[in-house]
């Protein structure tokens, strides 16, 4: 295609397509002052606490025996956690104690990372990486208290090593066991919420900002590619809200499965 | 044309995860094609799989970040 055919089609209008990158997560509302500032997610955190307290104490007004629909509803949830993630992974003797901080994580990470998608509000809480690593020391802390609570200091580095091991590979399971422990997992844990939501949000903003500027800046050609595009975004929309529910439910299994180990005799 | 290296370096890291991911749901689906009593059990191993695996191209993809910006 010649450049003179090109340029009706394709022609750029008057400004440069800039693609997304990590500032547009920077959203300070009051006082810009580096880490003091007021910003987009902290109110976003705020609210959703809101909503998690409203939802809930709004289901469960009036508990009975035969439930409406709002209480199914929490019902529904809270038996999720309680059960499928509480009971079957940490076991039927200790998961009581945790079902409280285990619903808590859920209801306020799947709130939070539905924020990416709810027209009002249209950002991902834990696209900032405070608010999961914040969550994942809590989780850090609990289940390391929990192990030396039961076994000791001691017992719970030796319970870190398989028994039956030749003697001359146990020092290399340690040190393998005891960065996964103390490294690894609170990582793995923040790093997880963190890119999902980030990656996530970032691909819808690039979908709709793309679109949008070869709407109103293209040429005809590129007019008619934005079609597929917003049609892609939709797309990239419902699929978030998949990931979203995953993410808070994944970040709550896998909270789970290291409280669990923590109670392990050995593993 | 413009770009980081550091965004090829997350495609290479999201091969293998990619390849894992694929062979865990590849399992559980075969899985609950032999013996679909067995879903709920194996669909909770099957999503802890899924996250373990996923780290990895989450660390890929916030390495990529952080080498982009300099």
């Amino acid at each position: 295609m010649s450049p003179a055919l090109q340029a009706p089609l394709l022609a750029s209008g008057s400004h440069e397509f800039e693609a997304p990158s990590q500032e547009i997560f920077w959203q300070p509302l009051f006082g810009t002052e580096g880490a003091l500032a007021i910003t987009r997610p902290s109110i976003l955190a705020l609210i959703s606490v809101v909503i998690v307290l409203g939802l809930l104490l709004a289901g469960t007004r009036r508990l009975s025996v035969v439930p409406g629909k709002g209480q199914m509803a929490v019902e529904g949830v809270y038996n999720l956690v309680r059960n499928t993630v509480g009971r079957d992974v940490i076991g039927e003797q200790h998961f009581r104690r945790y079902v409280p901080l285990l619903f808590a994580l859920f209801a306020f990470i799947y709130v939070n990372n539905l924020f990416g998608a709810l027209p009002p509000f249209q950002y991902p809480t834990m696209g900032r990486i405070a608010f999961p690593i914040v969550l994942a020391l809590v989780v850090y802390l609990v289940y390391n208290a929990v192990g030396i609570a039961r076994k000791g200091v001691g017992g719970y580095l030796k319970g870190l090593v398989p028994s039956g091991l030749p003697v001359w590979i146990v020092p290399v399971v340690f040190v393998l066991e005891l960065v996964t422990y103390f490294v690894t997992r609170p990582v793995t844990l923040a790093l997880r919420l963190f890119g999902n939501m980030f990656a996530g949000h970032i691909i819808l903003v690039l979908f709709i900002s793309g679109a949008e500027y070869m709407l109103l800046d293209g040429g005809a050609l590129l007019k008619l590619v934005s079609i597929p595009t917003f049609l892609m975004a939709f797309l990239m929309t419902l699929f978030e809200l998949l990931v979203q529910f995953l993410q808070a439910y994944v970040f709550v299994l896998l909270s789970a499965t290291y409280i669990a180990d923590a109670y392990a005799e050995e593993h | 044309m413009v770009g980081s290296l550091a965004i090829v370096g997350y495609g290479l890291s999201a091969i293998g995860p990619g390849v894992g991911i694929g062979l865990i749901f590849a399992a559980y689906i075969n899985g609950v094609a032999r013996q679909p009593e067995a879903r709920g059990m194996l669909q909770s191993i099957a999503i802890l799989g899924f996250a373990l695996c996923e780290a990895l191209a989450i660390f890929g993809i916030a390495l990529a970040f952080v080498f982009s910006g300099q």
